[in-house]
């Protein structure tokens, strides 16, 4: 169909491509327009690259404990370039503390920022049709926060590692000489430029509506990002106590977590949980948000069941609170609690599955076009049923006794937070990648990466559950020569995720290269930022633009004189909005 | 976290603010105090009151671990918590609640005065409150320096000594702790001359309330001095170097109506068990009929222990004083009058409470350093007349953050001075 079908009382509404001026990477130049930049969508980027350094950072360790664990014995960290690196250190030593900073570093770092901080601030406000944040200089010291607290960790890596686990249990983590200081201020940093993330989306999104953006015509990405900003608000300041009491139990000796001190260490598991068990629904909402977006717009259909999904993430933000008991099964809690905790446990169930029967009934007889972000979310509902129902055997009290510190753990939370979390942000970023770069990515090496990411994937964790259903312990430098066929099938799935990630990062980076110019509307949504050019302006949009529903596809066409989606809309008036003359706030501080 | 806040208040506020001159289009449907972002001036004080009402509920989240961890450790030894809780001077505690509540009200007056644009009485409101946060710290700074002199210190360094509560010598905290506001406050009174001097009108306007406000802090010292010599805590152990000298003549203080209730129990007091104790809790209570119930509970409860685990103590504590490693495993149900005061100060047991007292007390007084850096910036900006009817959102802002303050000391006061 071409805009010469339109009906009389419409218009054609394209955007077309930006002029240079106009978009958002261009309109000022040179590095401290970047350092000191107020807008949302810088900041989004400059969290896109902190986060993936982080991520290669935190891959490059995992990679080096599947490389250690390809036999009984150890390979990797027997070796003698780190025995001449190390030289006062065991290799069960090293392997402790790359299994440590591992953890620590794809926690803090990079998931819990990676959707939120990195997408969210792209999106948050174009999508609600904001000129930007509510608070945009709170938004750049978060971001600046973070950049601290990053470098905490890797001077914690430099000074003597951390080998306490991510999860600085006491008392081994008010008793071991490495350098757990460094890395809980890194925490407790990390911690507030979180909060002041959610703070900001909380605030942006309850006052920054425009009008027509109603509660209910918030795209599900708003609903599962605010649901986050809520978890990231109440449960981050609870971090924050726990590891300054932390750092105070080690150098004052308050004696609040140390037994040698009368103090109770099973009261920091509390702590640390009632923050760290709603922190991996701050790590997997925005994800539930990212595929919402990303299987209606790729199946062109309507949301099925908008307003359950939409409820469904603040009932778990909420339910994310009274469950952590379920890490501490094993802890020596009274027998009651257990039983509540798992029955607790269960009830997060609900609100999950609700989203993923969602998500297929959007897709039923929906046209699916099978796009890069379209594969990667549908490997995200494969692999996050998968972590989600294995999640159960977890919470039920009488299988976790077996199965509790196993490597089903780690098979389960894995398929949670990279087949979920981290499939979703692949998702979210390619789907997302033109609007933010305005290029379009080699199609057939997006779907290279996402086949390469789901074998790989599946391969790496799939033995990892028979592995802890046989009585394989985590955390384990070396194993019984009965568990290594499994371990090896382990490391050459790890090696394939790796590749896979890596052409991920070849192919977008290569789109900045040679990519084609991408249209304002790449793949025909019903966003609001679909209605701003490729990449958007600095204040986002031209002109204020109608708010409709998110999910109404039936007036987005494809045109093909213009080989793009327009939007077919009743016509109206057209009132530019000022543009300023000048630009980023960064030149009138 | 005083930056914090200012950032976050002060994002609500004229952000670009030269940026609009520059351009030509600040006119009056887009006033200078209003940032680019916001459509009116009514969204950007909702956004700002919103964003710290969020900023508050991650505070009281904050403080809400430590008010577990006081919550368990309270209700897993009740009696060190009410013996310790003898050592906190109640008059300081007392006068620090007036005080803070007193500028609570003075704030919320504040922001009164902002929005009907009283600026001049916005600007001693603003003063009166600052003076108060550092009255306050100068009474805390009495109350921190006389508890480490005594060793009342939390658990890993806890070295109290019930039979020398006046340790002689060590180092003179109090010194330390003034060091630095003294020169801040030497700093300010060298800045108000040069700018008296030099004639600089808005540098004297804002150099003089300063002043005061830093005179206010050794005005609170002053005050902590006066109150700390006279309190409760002073007069008990007053009334054991008089008992042990006096070898049982103890009612000497009797008559003086101003004593408090503690060395009311001296004067019952056994001196050899006074001598031995040397501490008010448990060794004044011995004979008192009043406190009975109190040291039949304590006797009774099987983790109160006895001659055995006195001797265990003892010889855990030298081990402490020479490095070693205390495990506080006895539990034994013979226990007796007499060990009560030393379980209750043995170091893992007291110095649990007073860990808890100086990490809450501390981070509170952390937040009321912050308050001030955020006033102080407040008041600058009223001498300049920043605020008007229309934009007073800061001084409202920084008055939320203050009433938290305020009404987290209005718990820790009882919590930790009242229980006993």
């Amino acid at each position: 169909m071409s805009a010469g079908s339109v009906p009389s009382g419409y218009e054609v509404n394209d955007p077309g491509y930006p002029t240079p001026q106009e978009n958002y990477l261009t309109n000022s130049k040179g590095i401290l327009s970047w350092a000191f930049t107020l807008d949302h969508k810088r900041i989004g980027m400059m969290y896109l690259i902190g986060v993936s350094s982080a991520f290669l950072l935190g891959g490059l360790l995992a990679i080096g404990i599947r490389l250690h664990l390809f036999a009984p014995d150890g390979v990797l960290f027997n070796n003698a370039l780190f025995q001449w690196l190390a030289p006062d250190k065991a290799p069960n030593d090293i392997y402790n503390q790359v299994f440590t900073l591992h953890g620590a570093i794809m926690v803090f770092l990079f998931i819990i920022p990676s959707i939120p901080a990195a997408l969210g601030n792209f999106l948050v406000p174009v999508m609600l049709g904001a000129k930007d944040v509510a608070f945009p200089r709170l938004n750049l010291s978060s971001f600046y926060l973070w950049v601290g607290g990053a470098l905490f960790f890797i001077m914690a890596l430099l000074a003597s590692g951390l080998d306490t686990g991510w999860t600085f249990y006491t008392p081994y983590s008010t008793t071991t000489d490495s350098s757990v200081i460094l890395a809980t201020t890194g925490a407790f940093i990390l911690g507030f430029s979180s909060i002041f993330t959610g703070l900001n989306f909380i605030v942006t999104i309850n006052t920054m509506r425009p009008p027509g953006m109603t509660w209910f015509r918030m795209p599900l990405f708003l609903w599962a990002t605010y649901s986050t900003s809520i978890i990231q608000v109440l449960a981050t300041p609870v971090l924050g106590i726990t590891l300054l009491l932390l750092i105070a139990e080690r150098t004052l000796h308050i004696g609040i977590f140390d037994p040698e001190y009368n103090g109770d260490p099973v009261t920091f598991q509390h702590f640390f949980w009632f923050y760290s068990h709603p922190a991996v629904y701050i790590m997997i909402l925005p994800a539930f948000g990212i595929i919402s977006e990303l299987i209606s717009v790729h199946s062109h259909k309507r949301i099925f069941g908008y307003r359950f999904i939409a409820y469904s993430s603040i009932a778990i933000a909420l339910l994310s609170f009274i469950v952590w008991g379920h890490h501490m099964f094993t802890s020596g809690m009274s027998p009651i609690t257990t039983i509540i905790f798992s029955a607790l446990t269960f009830t997060v169930s609900v609100p999950s599955a609700i989203k993923v029967f969602n998500w297929v009934a959007t897709m039923f007889k929906g046209s699916i076009s099978l796009t890069t972000p379209m594969v990667y979310a549908i490997a995200f509902i494969f692999l996050f049923t998968i972590g989600g129902l294995t999640g159960l055997h977890l919470g039920t009290l009488a299988t976790d006794m077996h199965l509790h510190d196993t490597y089903f753990v780690v098979a389960h939370f894995h398929y949670v937070m990279v087949g979920g979390t981290v499939v979703a942000f692949l998702g979210g970023v390619f789907h997302w990648w033109p609007k933010m770069v305005g290029k379009m990515y080699s199609e057939v090496g997006g779907l290279l990466s996402a086949a390469l990411v789901f074998i790989g994937f599946n391969l790496t964790f799939l033995p990892q559950f028979i592995l802890g259903s046989r009585g394989m312990p985590r955390r384990y430098a070396t194993y019984d020569p009965e568990f290594a066929p499994l371990h090896q099938m382990s490391t050459y799935g790890a090696l394939i995720l790796g590749v896979g990630l890596f052409v991920a990062l070849f192919v977008l980076l290569m789109s900045l290269l040679n990519g084609k110019k991408a249209p304002a509307n790449p793949w025909g949504g019903a966003t609001l930022e679909w209605n701003c050019t490729s990449p958007p302006p600095f204040y986002n949009f031209e002109r204020p633009p109608v708010v409709g529903d998110p999910y109404e596809f039936g007036d987005i066409r494809w045109d093909t004189e213009l080989d793009r989606y327009v939007k077919v809309e009743p016509k109206r008036e057209r009132v530019p909005v000022e543009t300023p003359a000048e630009t980023p706030a960064h030149a009138s501080e | 976290m005083a930056t914090t806040d200012a950032g976050l208040a002060s994002d609500a506020h004229e952000q670009p603010g030269h940026g609009h001159s520059d351009h030509g289009h600040g006119d009056h449907d887009h006033p200078s105090y209003l940032a680019h972002h916001f459509d009116t001036p009514e969204q950007q004080f909702d956004s700002g009151k919103l964003g710290m009402w969020l900023f508050l509920v991650t505070e009281v989240l904050f403080f809400s671990g430590m008010f577990c961890a006081y919550a368990i450790f309270r209700a897993w030894r009740p009696e060190v918590f009410e013996g310790c809780s003898q050592f906190l001077n109640t008059k300081l505690g007392a006068i620090n609640t007036g005080v803070l509540l007193f500028s609570s009200f003075t704030m919320a007056w504040g922001v009164r005065c902002a929005q009907k644009e009283q600026h001049k009485l916005l600007t001693a409101m603003l003063a009166t409150t600052l003076s108060c946060a550092t009255v306050f710290l100068g009474v805390k700074a009495i109350e921190y320096s006389h508890k480490w002199h005594l060793g009342l210190l939390p658990a890993g360094l806890f070295s109290y000594d019930p039979s020398n509560p006046h340790p002689v010598g060590g180092p003179n905290y109090l010194a330390y702790i003034c060091a630095p506001f003294a020169l801040i406050t030497i700093g300010v009174a060298i800045w108000l001359v040069v700018s008296f001097l030099r004639g600089a009108k808005f540098q004297l306007e804002c150099a003089k309330p300063l002043m005061v406000v830093c005179l206010c802090f050794f005005v609170g010292v002053g005050l902590g001095t006066i109150l700390e010599s006279g309190g409760d805590e002073g007069h008990h152990e007053d009334d054991h170097a008089v008992v042990a000298s006096a070898d049982g003549t103890a009612a000497e203080h009797g008559d003086d109506p101003s004593h408090a209730d503690g060395e009311e129990h001296a004067e019952h007091v056994e001196p050899a068990a006074e001598a031995v104790a040397g501490l008010p809790a448990a060794g004044a209570m011995s004979n008192d009929s009043a406190d009975l119930a109190v040291l039949e509970r304590l006797a009774s409860d099987a983790t109160n222990t006895g001659l055995q685990d006195e001797l265990a103590a003892r010889k855990a504590q030298s081990e402490r004083s020479g490095g070693g490693i205390l495990y506080d495993v006895s539990d034994d149900a013979s226990a007796t009058v007499a060990s009560a005061p030393e379980n209750v100060l043995r170091p893992s047991r007291a110095g649990v409470f007073f860990s808890i007292y100086y990490c809450m007390t501390g981070i509170h007084a952390i937040h009321i350093l912050a308050g001030i850096g955020v006033l102080v910036w407040l008041l600058v900006r009223s001498i300049r007349m920043d605020f008007n009817r229309n934009y007073f959102g800061p001084v409202d802002y920084v008055g939320l953050y203050w009433h938290i303050v305020d009404m987290i000391w209005i718990y820790l006061f009882p919590l930790m001075y009242l229980i006993r």
